[in-house]
């Protein structure tokens, strides 16, 4: 690795550390991240292997309110720097990379409340009609999330590499088969998330046809957002809720019921 | 209405669209957005309030109140008090507190719909998408979502916040009309549906390290003839000048693939009507193979189920996640993975 990289790497470090608490243009989320550090250290393949499996892990990883989740920037950009500069496999810099996450989670809550002060800061220079001031205090928060986040990660690049092969050898293979088994796994915690904030009763047949219809791998994921969709579409049209409570078609027939209905009515 | 002194253009607005992106970097526990809303409000300010320091003074403390909610949907509240105040630079009647009042008033529902909706679909359903792209070895899946995700945020920013603008307060009316139920609803239905598909998909659970049985198949040479020229013209190969001919290659390569794509193995075992070992066909049966055949993804799906149980029992994600290793390494040390 030569001088260059280590700006570009420390750079899409402070980058993503800046959209951590901005989320809008993304750059923290591990499969730009990844990627982008893979192109800088000259591996992209190993930056875009690492950046699909995190991204899956990471999928349900929202701030939501003022409650926050684990730390997407600083997991992504430090397990990339050792995957992709260091050589550790990608199955490893998984497990180092949920480390990383919470580190980065700490980090960010620091730097959160850090901000308080900045924007007492604020306050006083609208009080002697600052703009400028206002300003740079916003400006300087955002500085900030980007150092919070450049500054772990150039610690990573600065512990030798002979160290973190060296220590990563010493994990007995259990422990390494163990995680990398896991790894397949812990992203049901990332779907968990995302059902947990959707889920009502009325939306968990929706759940179970999907989870049905997933085995056809005749089925792309294309193929299954675009059923996604006409099922969205149409449960919109059909159902009472949208549709001004009980006008439309099951009051016909009189006894409010559907056919179904009738007909085990009329067996009793 | 018939004159306005001072009016927001276009350009103006464009401004404040392009400043309300940086809204969260000086998210702080104490008033949250409030600094980032004041740096998006403030070319606004800038122009209603330039020729006057004490309104300018008091429009920026006006603007540096309380304020959250999701980082997108904050641009229609901006387009309502972008018209609020420019109505009031224009003497119009607005005070303090119906500025407040419609920030706080609109934040919550606001809120309650941008989560679900990009947080809890588009992200997920586009970042699946993209993986399953990278995880192919394909850099398409970065540049996709980067792409995808980051013009449907810029439109929906500008968009919306114009239509708050043009709305005016009469927007804040309308907010728990039919329409934000809709799309909160829309996007729950295709969300869920989608959650069903990842999990089976993108989730392994493998159980083919638990052997629940070993079954004799067969003589491997009894049955495949191929194999045993195959081992014939091997030890023939001693002899000087032997070689062994391609039929006999390829005969017992399609007899392996063929022993390979019935789900058997190869090995020593006991025939059970001799009672002489003897090369067999084996049929390994694992715990995978009879989940396989009930439904498959069954393991990751009641695991994810307990995980969503756990998290409405407040646990933590990042417990779970670590809980979860502790699963893997324990089962990895019994031999289970």
């Amino acid at each position: 690795m030569n001088v260059l990289q280590i700006i570009l790497v420390l750079l899409i470090s402070f980058l993503a550390g800046m959209e951590s608490v901005l989320d809008e243009w993304q750059f923290h989320q591990p499969i730009l991240a990844c990627t982008l550090i893979g192109l800088a250290c000259g591996q992209p393949a190993m930056g875009i292997a690492l950046g699909g499996s995190l991204q899956l892990i990471a999928l349900g990883w929202m701030n939501i309110g003022a409650a926050m989740a684990p730390d997407a920037a600083l997991c992504s950009t430090a397990s990339a720097v050792l995957v992709c500069m260091k050589g550790v496999p990608v199955s490893e810099g998984i497990a180092t990379a949920l480390l990383f996450a919470v580190a980065g989670l700490t980090l960010t809550i620091f730097a959160r409340s850090l901000t308080i002060g900045l924007a007492h800061a604020a306050d006083a220079a609208a009080d002697k009609n600052n703009i400028r001031g206002v300003e740079m205090a916003h400006i300087g928060a955002l500085m900030i999330q980007g150092l919070r986040c450049a500054i772990p990660v150039a610690l990573v690049i600065a512990i030798p590499a002979d160290a973190v092969t060296a220590g990563l050898n010493a994990i007995p293979t259990w422990v390494s088969g163990g995680l990398s088994a896991a790894g397949g796994f812990i992203v049901v915690v990332g779907y968990a998330m995302v059902i947990n904030m959707m889920a009502t009763p009325k939306l968990w047949p929706f759940f179970i046809l999907g989870f049905a219809l997933a085995p056809l791998t005749g089925i792309t994921l294309i193929g299954m957002g675009m059923i996604g969709i006409f099922l969205a579409l149409v449960y919109l049209q059909l159902s009472p809720e949208f549709n001004g409570g009980g006008s439309g078609p099951a009051l016909e027939g009189g006894t409010g019921g559907d056919a179904l209905d009738d007909i085990l009515n009329d067996y009793e | 209405m018939a004159e306005k002194k001072v009016e927001l253009t276009s350009a103006d607005r464009k401004k404040v669209w392009w400043r309300s992106q940086f809204l969260q970097a000086s998210w702080n526990y104490e008033r949250m957005q409030n600094l980032g809303w004041c740096y998006a409000m403030i070319p606004a300010i800038k122009k209603l309030y330039g020729d006057n320091p004490e309104e300018q003074k008091a429009a920026l403390k006006r603007h540096l109140e309380f304020f959250n909610t999701h980082p997108y949907v904050a641009a229609p509240v901006l387009g309502v008090e972008l018209s609020l105040e420019e109505d009031r630079a224009n003497g119009i009647e607005v005070s303090d507190q119906a500025i407040q009042g419609v920030k706080i008033g609109m934040m919550g529902p606001l809120a309650g719909v941008g989560d679900p909706v990009f947080w809890g679909t588009l992200r997920p359903v586009l970042g699946a998408f993209a993986a399953s792209l990278a995880l192919g070895g394909s850099i398409l899946g970065a540049i996709l979502f980067f792409v995808i995700w980051n013009v449907i945020r810029l439109a929906f920013l500008y968009y919306t916040q114009e239509f708050g603008y043009k709305q005016g307060s009469a927007i804040s009316q309308d907010l728990s009309g039919g329409i934000m139920r809709k799309i909160t609803t829309g996007a729950s239905v295709l969300g869920m549906f989608i959650m069903g598909v990842l999990i089976e998909r993108w989730s392994s659970m493998p159980m083919d390290k638990v052997v629940l049985s070993t079954a004799y198949y067969g003589d491997a040479n009894a049955t495949y003839p191929a194999l045993q020229s195959l081992t014939d013209a091997l030890n023939g190969l001693s002899q000087a000048g032997a070689t062994i001919g391609a039929d006999v290659i390829n005969n017992a390569y399609s007899a392996l693939t063929s022993i390979a794509s019935n789900g058997l193995t190869v090995g020593t075992m006991t025939n059970p009507a001799t009672n002489e070992p003897v090369m067999a066909l084996i049929k390994t049966t694992t715990l995978q193979t009879v989940l396989d055949s009930l439904l498959p993804g069954l393991l990751p799906l009641l695991l994810t189920l307990f995980c969503i149980y756990l998290l409405r029992k407040k646990v933590s994600p990042i417990a779970i996640i670590f809980g979860l290793f502790a699963v893997g390494i324990l089962g990895a040390l019994v031999g289970i993975f």
